[in-house]
């Protein structure tokens, strides 16, 4: 009998030591992660095109229906596809931002309008200023699609060669353009 | 001013109220019309399609309002995505090509079921894993208790597998 009694003795040592430490890091790595997700948006689903070329795209100009604009003719340029409406909302609230970047003609910004009618937008554009090289209609939503548009305004950074490099989903902030967008578009424009 | 605007707003939203009623009617005379048309002439849709397209429409996700499936969300772009699918299949693609295709438009979050892969594998088997735990758990307990000699074990269950505390007693005893 001594020697189970030893057993016992030997084994009660770490149990001792684990019975306050393991549900203790259980509840720290819950804690984590429960922090982590604090600061995370459910709306901001990654977008599986970032790295890949933007969709090919044909499309009307807004001010000129009667011309396109397609995906080819802005290669070689690093250039953002700012897609808004005239019916949403936040896009009110990052316009300012958008005009003072065409002020300071950092990076061509090229307007897409998303399911909206071309007077609608053109009406819009005539109010709040119009911040884009161009803009051009997606009436019918296909091309949002093509890009996984899921709540507008989004904003992509697309390279020389057309590649999409960022894609930021809802209102852009001050903060977004300079800390993110403006010192990825410079990098980009130096490659 | 404002109370200005708001009552404009009223009056075209009667307005447009009283042409929707019209509208609404006729398009009610033009569906009965359409239905009688459909029930002479047999199946004029496809109720085969129709329900491929209403098992697929539940396993992805509309990514405006998130935890309603396609076949549910009344958001636009649940409608534009439904539109969609239904001119692919039309077309003769596949459910997996369906899938794929939305897959690389907005990612593996448009699937309800996600796919296994390393970055899901959490996901997939860490419940099993929290279980396989938690029974390896017990089984330990359930072992060590049934070592433990039967006259030293305490009444109380809720000491019985404490070691330390069990020990505790009889060390003093031993002494």
């Amino acid at each position: 009998m001594p020697t189970t009694h030893a057993t016992a003795e030997s084994r009660a040592v770490p149990t001792k030591w684990l019975r306050w430490s393991l549900p203790l890091a259980i509840f720290l790595v819950v804690l984590g992660f429960l922090f982590v997700g604090l600061f995370r948006d459910p709306r901001e689903v990654p977008s599986p095109l970032i790295g890949k070329p933007a969709p090919a795209f044909s499309l009307a100009q807004l001010h000129r229906p009667e011309q396109t604009l397609t995906t080819q003719d802005m290669r070689g340029q690093v250039w953002l596809l700012n897609v808004w409406a005239s019916w949403c909302v936040s896009c009110k609230v990052e316009h300012p931002l958008l005009v003072d970047l065409a002020k300071a003609n950092v990076v061509p910004v090229i307007g897409l309008a998303y399911k909206d009618k071309p007077e609608d937008g053109l009406a819009w554009l005539a109010a709040n200023g119009d911040p884009y090289r161009l803009s051009i209609v997606d009436r019918d939503g296909r091309v949002g699609i093509d890009f996984g548009v899921y709540g507008v305004p989004e904003t992509f950074v697309i390279d020389k060669s057309g590649v999409i490099r960022y894609k930021q989903i809802g209102p852009l902030t001050a903060d977004a353009l300079r800390q993110t967008i403006l010192p990825l578009v410079r990098e980009l424009q130096k490659s | 001013m404002n109370r200005h605007r708001r009552y404009v707003c009223d009056t075209t939203e009667l307005h447009l109220r009283h042409r929707g009623l019209h509208l609404r009617l006729r398009w009610l005379s033009l569906l009965i019309a359409g239905l009688l048309g459909v029930a002479a002439f047999g199946a004029q849709g496809d109720p085969a399609l129709d329900a491929r397209l209403k098992t697929l429409e539940n396993e992805l996700r509309c990514l405006v309002c998130q935890n309603q499936t396609l076949a549910e969300s009344n958001a636009p772009l649940a409608e534009d995505l439904r539109k969609e699918v239904r001119e692919l299949a039309v077309a003769g693609k596949s459910d997996d090509d369906i899938r794929a295709y939305l897959v690389a438009r907005y990612g593996d979050f448009v699937l309800y079921k996600p796919p296994v892969k390393a970055t899901t594998y959490a996901l997939w088997f860490g419940p099993f894993v929290l279980l396989a735990a938690g029974i390896a758990v017990w089984v330990t307990v359930l072992r060590r208790r049934a070592r433990m000699p039967a006259d030293d074990a305490p009444d109380d269950a809720s000491t019985a597998d404490d070691g330390a505390a069990a020990s505790r007693p009889r060390a003093l005893l031993g002494e």
